[in-house]
């Protein structure tokens, strides 16, 4: 078994527990569920069967060689059994994990948040939705939950492995909570949102342990597809009898088939190899979601990112980095570049966005100015808002205001001041290269315009031209205005872009691509992105989201990650193209099968079919079981890729499918030849035929 | 049972209108231009010479004196078919038999024998494939120039005339590819036996 | 040389002409103008005001695949009632009996599926009332039939989110009245103007030649010297008593033009006569047999074109052309070659000149002088790749390689051009098994033309595909078990074998052709290939049905670079791939045990 070995990222222990799976799966009713699989299960009773009666002298075929025949079938049914468990494995792992950490705790319930005192104790199993619970420092959450008052950092490794804590605050868009993970510091009043057994931790652990796992639609097409070749194969080898025995009867001879070849036969043609992988494939497909910290609501979200043809981006941490971060000081009017940052600078002391921090930064490395203690001078802090747009300090009788050009301009002609046309310009054309001027003036003199610039992040346009080399689309939403948004979406090389972006607008501009025939898929957190989330066809809610964000959502990313979008459309095009691979393997491999076992089966009847040998087989029982023993032992040799997932490569559909069919399809009418040739030689080497 | 309601009598009816129309209508309709336009063809091209038959164009006959043009071998049927007085009527069928079959490969040796054996002069040529093998229909009325070719010396000798006029009488019956193109060469074993008869 | 410009002129005029019809039948189809319009419009106007049809009535799919089975079974009761009391009706100058029940149910369940398979032999079982207004009419809607199954799958693919498939009344009307009656009538002409016999006069009689003497026991005297002035028959100089001397030859006669075109443009292959069109008198000469050759083919061809028109997408059309077209090319080839070739068994170590020089040479056992092996062997691949089944040469003589081509094109499931109408569906199932493959490969889930294949699809598609290997294997699988088959076999061996399986293939593949020497008019065949017939034909009727009903509810799905074309020559490749898998892993064992074993025994 060296397959193992080489599968370093199966420990020691899932293996043994696969193993010991692979024989408790032998229950007929396990089996029935895979009807591929129950043939070949059936043909093992009934080969096991042929052997005990010609133990008593009713023989079909030599003894030796039904019961060689019956033994090779029971491993070709364990080896199934085993790929399947063995996928599994690490799912139940995982599972085991989660459960772990989601004991009973004793739950604080009060009856509304004024009465944050009154707290009744109850088992966190008994809490029901809607009521409200306080969680302090320390303690455990009970339940998924909504926090409706008070703000706590919260750690969540429990479910997404990431150690570092997480605010969860009331209201906003980081309201949710998830039961099972701990509060670390203040307090939280949450209500609860769900009852035991329906909370996101039980619904992660059936997901990843695949208890719940449904065969997804297109598991059924194929699985469909699977059967009815079954079904021809039965009856080609079940007709195959009478045409045996009348051929014999023409040249009148006895009849050379026995019911064991042809059962052989039987499994060797059927599609054994992608139906004893197609649930592994689905399993380690689920995994590799739940790897990259995805949790999807079912196996069908999966297939449908892999027909995701459009995607909604977040500008924000997608395309770019972070926020936009000031990138020079432009002085107009003689005003120097160092008085500029200064009074830039000054203006953001207080100004806690990335945007107020970046322009402390670059004043810090341009010029040396260091930041000066709050709290040294007097200094009266302007805070922003959306009426003045401006923010700035009072300081030393000087007025420092920062804004956005038009809000800055009213302000210095209202002191009596000029607004210089330079300053125009400069605002002009910093804005038409996507960045975001902000004027700063100091008192009613204009002194310059600091250029806030987005960044974009490495090697997205390489990945955005590929994804379109795919055919999908990327379309990146913002709220800047479409000058900027536009100057960005060139950079980047995004396909199209929302700028302004509002729900509404989301939401229409998803049901536009639908309507057009694309499959949208996009990730959200804030509540309003509900609607759009829930319209769309993959929709990636952040963990970090509300509540009904990620109910609105068909899968969850843990990390809340925005770039997972294109991680989660690789891991859906990868399980559907294992499967075809495999499908496309397995069934060339019958011609090789074919090549071995019919020439063996009619040698006797027609000696000019043994031209037909061109393997050069040893004997016909030798030939026969080479076959079946490749038949089994490609299913063991198989089960790395079924659980890795075929190489995937960002190429366009024709170059992917001329690639995978040359691998697959070349290789698995190639293989078994050679595979089937190596058994024969090894058999005859070692005398056992 | 609600929709067999519904659609029976429609089917029914439909099915009788098209019965008309194409049955009886359309039928009648090729019958009387055909008849109109074409009526030795679409009348079986019976060959008559004076008001009496000799035979139909179409069809072929087994001819066995050494003195006719033999055609292809014939499987004939004296079976199926008897006129009104209940005398026989000759018809034919094909052979339906593998050519692969040692059944088949001595029956072949048999005609090879018998034919080098009836025409001596050809020696130990290869005789024609025309002339060992059953037709398609087994009415087959033609034969291939080179099977033609291989008789005329037999035909000759037992006529008592020369091989050029057997010859001549051969390119006389023979009918080219259609434009020159489709279908094969072929010698009208019927004509040119009426003709050696010195009928037509 | 001469051979090799025929091969090629026969492909060529066949796309030269199905390009126009194809265009022609699309417009009719969608209710256009055509240059015949103005006599055949008011026609069909009057059949929808005599049968009360409703001209925009949209059918789902159950009510429109009720009308096809309850219009078929129509047809096949009738023809049936037809066959049994023939004896008592008119039409039957020849005075023959009533047809056996078996065989007139073999009869009228061969026609009315398209396959017109021949347990009889048409000259002396049938009158002529029942050819022509039995046989003659099934040819006709039978043929419609399936077209008017192919346009509800077509519309299938055209509507989005919506529910009717169309009339099936109006549909099988449009195609009968527009296309089948006027192209017919065309072509039956010049059939009688080229020889073909067209008349209602009773069977006549010539005189032989040379007479042929019969013993008592209807046995034929080889070598008999015959007296005709005494009625006397020798042989070696012995006086054989009761001996019959024959100076008759019998003529048949009747409306055959009329139904040869039909049963060549329409699929049906339905002879006039038993032995089909290697009959002198279906089909004399070189001219007719163009004629015939290329009508049988036209319309399956045409229809490709029209598909592509109908789906706005030309490009689809001819790769399903070119799949079919190059399967078709292919296997002429390997026909010819292996004809051409003929069998060590004819050759005689060169006794035997099959050479071509002044003759067609090679394996002309069972073919016509006429035809030779360049016209037999280009029919025999036509015939089978559509479900047509007329013949001109007896494949039942082929070399063993030669007749297994024509068997192998019947069990990939008629699909290589195919019946008219139903080859198309049946190769639109096997492209929905093969996007379904591919599109996988691929990473996506799969979708034909836009619309997603899902389980319900998929269920469907396979049953179409599958239905016809199912029905040969279990059909002939069960016949080689019952004992007195064995006894309806011509040739021994591995070639037995053959017969009986090719008997069920060309019943599982609505074909109709035969290794004809197999004897098919027993009770049992007659039910068993009955029943393979109605299998074959209507449960993938109901499938495309169910798929068509199925795809007209669905979105269309936008195309991109990432999706997989359905028009390059990759998806032809794989197309074609898909095809001969599932053929070939269906009939490998079985053909192993016919033709194979016979080919690799008589090279031994």
């Amino acid at each position: 078994m060296t397959a193992q070995k080489k599968n370093a990222f199966v420990n020691k222990k899932i293996f043994g527990r696969a193993v010991k799976d692979s024989f408790l799966k032998l229950s007929p009713r396990t089996q029935a569920k895979n009807p591929v699989m129950l043939l070949v299960y059936l043909s093992a009773i009934l080969t096991t069967g042929l052997w005990m009666t010609s133990l008593f002298g009713i023989q079909d075929a030599p003894a030796g060689y039904t019961l060689a025949i019956a033994v090779i079938l029971w491993f070709t049914t364990l080896f199934a059994n085993f790929a399947e468990a063995i996928a599994e494995g690490r799912g139940k792992a995982q599972a085991d994990a989660l459960r772990a950490s989601k004991k009973d705790v004793e739950a604080h319930k009060i009856p509304s948040t004024g009465q944050k005192d009154s707290v009744t104790n109850v088992p966190s199993a008994s809490l029901k939705k809607g009521d409200l619970v306080i969680v302090k420092a320390g303690e455990q959450i009970p339940s998924d939950g909504e926090v409706i008052e008070g703000a706590a950092s919260v750690d969540e490794s429990a479910i997404t492995g990431e150690s570092a804590p997480v605010i969860r605050e009331s209201g906003g868009d980081r309201s949710a909570v998830t039961g099972g993970t701990t509060v670390l510091s203040d307090w939280i009043i949450i209500r609860v949102v769900s009852e035991a057994g329906e909370s996101f931790l039980d619904k992660m652990i059936a997901m990843v342990e695949g208890a719940s796992r449904k065969k997804t639609p297109n598991e059924i097409a194929l699985q469909i597809f699977l059967i009815a070749l079954s079904i021809i194969f039965i009856l080609v080898t079940v007709s195959l009898y009478p045409f045996s025995v009348f051929s014999a009867k023409q040249a009148g001879i006895d009849n050379p088939t026995s019911v064991t070849t042809l059962v052989a036969l039987l499994v060797c043609l059927a599609p054994t190899t992608i139906g004893a992988l197609l649930s592994a494939i689905g399993i380690a497909g689920m995994s590799r979601l739940n790897q990259a910290n995805v949790l999807a609501m079912s196996g069908r979200a999966i297939e449908a990112a892999g027909d995701v043809d459009v995607l909604l981006l977040d500008k924000t941490g997608t395309i770019t980095l972070g926020n936009r971060q000031a990138d020079a000081f432009l002085p107009v009017g003689g005003v120097s570049e160092k008085d500029l940052a200064d009074a830039a600078q000054l203006s953001s002391l207080s100004d806690e966005t990335p945007e107020g921090r970046s322009i402390v930064i670059l004043a810090k490395e341009k010029f040396g100015i260091r930041e000066r203690r709050l709290s040294d001078a007097k200094m009266e802090f302007i805070p922003f808002t959306a009426k003045t747009r401006m923010s700035g300090v009072n300081f030393g009788g000087n007025e420092i205001r920062k804004g956005a050009a038009d809000a800055v301009r009213d302000y210095v002609i209202q002191k009596g001041g000029t607004y210089p046309g330079e300053c125009d310009a400069l605002v002009r054309t910093i804005a038409s290269q996507g960045g975001t001027p902000l004027v700063v003036a100091k008192n009613h003199q204009v002194l310059g315009v600091v250029h806030l610039k987005d960044i974009i992040k490495k090697g997205v346009k390489e990945k955005f031209s590929a994804l379109r080399k795919m055919g999908i689309k990327t379309i990146m939403i913002t709220g800047d205005n479409p000058m900027t948004a536009a100057a960005i979406a060139a950079e980047a090389g995004v396909d199209d872009f929302l700028a302004e972006a509002t729900p509404e607008g989301k939401l229409q501009m998803i049901r536009d691509y639908q309507k057009k025939g694309h499959l949208v898929a996009m990730t959200g957190d804030g509540t309003n992105d509900a609607p759009a989330l829930a319209q769309a066809d993959v929709a990636v809610a952040m963990n970090s989201g509300t509540q009904a964000a990620k109910e609105a959502g068909n899968m969850v990313d843990l990390d809340s990650s925005p770039t997972k979008l294109i991680d989660i459309v690789r891991i859906g095009k990868q399980l559907l193209m294992t499967r075809g691979s495999l499908t496309t393997f397995s069934i060339a491999n019958d011609v090789a099968k074919y090549f071995a076992i019919i020439p063996a089966m009619f040698v006797g009847l027609y000696p000019g079919l043994s031209s037909l040998n061109i393997m050069g087989l040893h004997s016909p029982m030798s030939a026969v079981l080479s076959a079946i023993i490749y038949n089994a032992l490609i299913i063991i040799a198989l089960i790395p890729l079924a659980l890795k997932g075929v190489k995937y490569r960002e190429y366009p559909a024709g170059k992917l499918l001329s690639r995978n069919l040359l691998v697959y399809g070349l290789g698995g009418l190639v293989t078994p030849f050679l595979c089937i040739k190596g058994i024969d030689l090894l058999l005859v080497w070692f005398g056992l035929v | 049972m609600k929709t067999i309601k519904a659609v029976l009598p429609k089917a029914i009816a439909i099915f009788l209108i098209f019965t008309f129309v194409c049955g009886i209508f359309y039928t009648a309709l090729v019958t009387g231009i055909a008849q109109l336009i074409f009526p030795d063809q679409a009348n079986g091209s019976i060959i008559e010479v004076d008001g009496k038959k000799y035979g139909c164009e179409l069809l072929g006959q087994q001819y066995t004196d050494d003195a006719h043009l033999w055609g292809r071998i014939m499987n004939l049927d004296v079976s199926t078919y008897k006129d009104a007085e209940g005398k026989t009527l000759l018809y034919a069928s094909p052979s339906n038999l593998s050519p692969a079959s040692k059944e088949y490969e001595k029956l072949v040796a048999e005609r090879v024998e018998k034919l080098r054996a009836s025409n001596p002069a050809m020696e130990d040529s290869a005789v024609p494939v025309d002339l060992v093998t059953c037709s398609g229909s087994g009415l087959d009325p033609a034969i291939s120039p080179a099977a033609a070719r291989y008789q005329a010396p037999r035909i000759a000798e037992a006529r008592g005339i020369s091989e050029q006029e057997v010859l001549e009488i051969i390119d006389q019956c023979t009918t080219g590819r259609f434009l020159g193109l489709f279908g094969e060469e072929t010698v009208h074993v019927l004509k040119v036996n009426l003709m050696l008869d010195g009928i037509l | 040389m001469s051979n090799v410009i025929q091969y090629i002129l026969y492909l060529a005029i066949l796309v030269v002409l199905a390009i126009p019809l194809g265009a022609y039948i699309k417009k009719v189809m969608e209710g256009e103008k055509t240059f015949l319009s103005p006599i055949l419009t008011p026609c069909e106007n009057a059949v929808y005001k005599i049968m009360r049809v409703k001209k925009d009535e949209e059918m789902g799919w159950k009510k429109y695949c009720a009308s096809v089975l309850i219009f078929s079974g129509s047809g096949l009761v009738f023809l049936f009632l037809l066959q049994l009391l023939q004896g008592v009706l008119p039409g039957n100058p020849q005075g023959l009996s009533g047809v056996k029940w078996d065989l007139s149910f073999n009869t009228a369940a061969s026609f009315i599926t398209n396959t017109n398979w021949q347990a009889y032999s048409g000259e002396s079982t049938l009158s002529y009332l029942s050819q022509a207004l039995g046989l003659t009419v099934q040819n006709f809607v039978s043929a419609a039939t399936g077209i008017a199954v192919l346009f509800a799958l077509i519309r299938g693919f055209q509507k989005v989110k919506s529910k009717g498939l169309g009339s099936f009344w109006v549909d099988l009307t449009r195609i009968t009245i527009h296309v089948l009656l006027p192209l017919n009538l065309v072509i039956a002409v010049a059939l009688a103007g080229g020889g073909v016999i067209q008349n209602l006069s009773p069977g006549q009689t010539v005189p032989l030649l040379e007479p042929v003497a019969v013993n008592a026991e209807g046995e034929i005297l080889d070598h008999a010297e015959i007296d005709l002035a005494s009625q006397t028959v020798t042989v070696d100089g012995v006086k054989v008593e009761g001996a019959e001397i024959v100076t008759e030859q019998f003529v048949p006669m009747g409306p055959a033009a009329s139904q040869v075109a039909i049963k060549q443009t329409g699929t049906n292959g339905g002879g006039y006569m038993g032995v089909n069109s290697a009959h002198p008198m279906e089909n004399p000469n070189a001219f007719t047999n163009l004629l015939e050759m290329i009508s049988l083919l036209l319309i399956p061809a045409a229809l490709c074109f029209t598909f592509g028109s109908c789906i706005k997408n030309k490009k689809q059309g001819v790769a399903i052309f070119m799949a079919m077209f190059l399967c078709l090319a292919a296997a002429l080839a390997i026909v010819a070659v292996n004809e051409q070739a003929a069998t060590l068994q004819l050759a005689q170590e060169g006794s035997v000149n099959l050479s071509m020089i002044d003759q067609a040479g090679g394996n002309m056992e069972g073919k016509e002088t006429r035809f030779g092996i360049a016209s037999s062997a280009t029919w025999a691949a036509f015939t089978t790749a559509a479900s047509n089944g007329s013949v001109n040469s007896m494949h039942d003589s082929y070399t063993p390689l030669g007749g297994m081509i024509p068997m192998l094109l019947m069990q990939l499931g008629e699909v290589i051009f195919g019946g008219v109408g139903c080859g198309l569906y049946g190769m639109l199932a096997f492209a929905i098994l093969t996007v379904f493959i591919a599109g996988l490969m691929v990473g996506r889930t799969p979708e034909f033309l836009g619309k997603k294949i899902e389980p319900y699809e998929m269920k469907w598609a396979v049953l179409v595909c599958l239905a016809t290997p199912i029905a040969i294997l279990l059909g002939s699988g069960i016949a080689a078990a019952v004992p007195e088959v064995a006894d309806s076999l011509n040739n021994s061996g591995a070639h037995g074998f053959s017969e009986l399986l090719y008997a069920y293939t060309s019943a599982g593949g609505n074909n109709g052709s035969a290794f004809a020497g197999f004897n098919a008019n027993t009770v049992f065949l007659n039910l068993s290939l009955g029943i393979v017939m109605l299998f074959a034909r209507f449960l993938p009727i109901a499938g495309t049905l169910a798929i068509a009903g199925s795809l007209v509810g669905k979105k269309k799905v936008a195309a991109t670079s990432g999706t997989l074309s359905t028009t390059n020559a990759m998806f032809v490749f794989l197309l074609i791939l898909i095809v001969l898998l599932v053929g070939a892993l269906s009939f490998f064992p079985a053909l192993a045990l016919g033709p194979i074993a016979e080919f690799f025994s008589s090279i031994a």
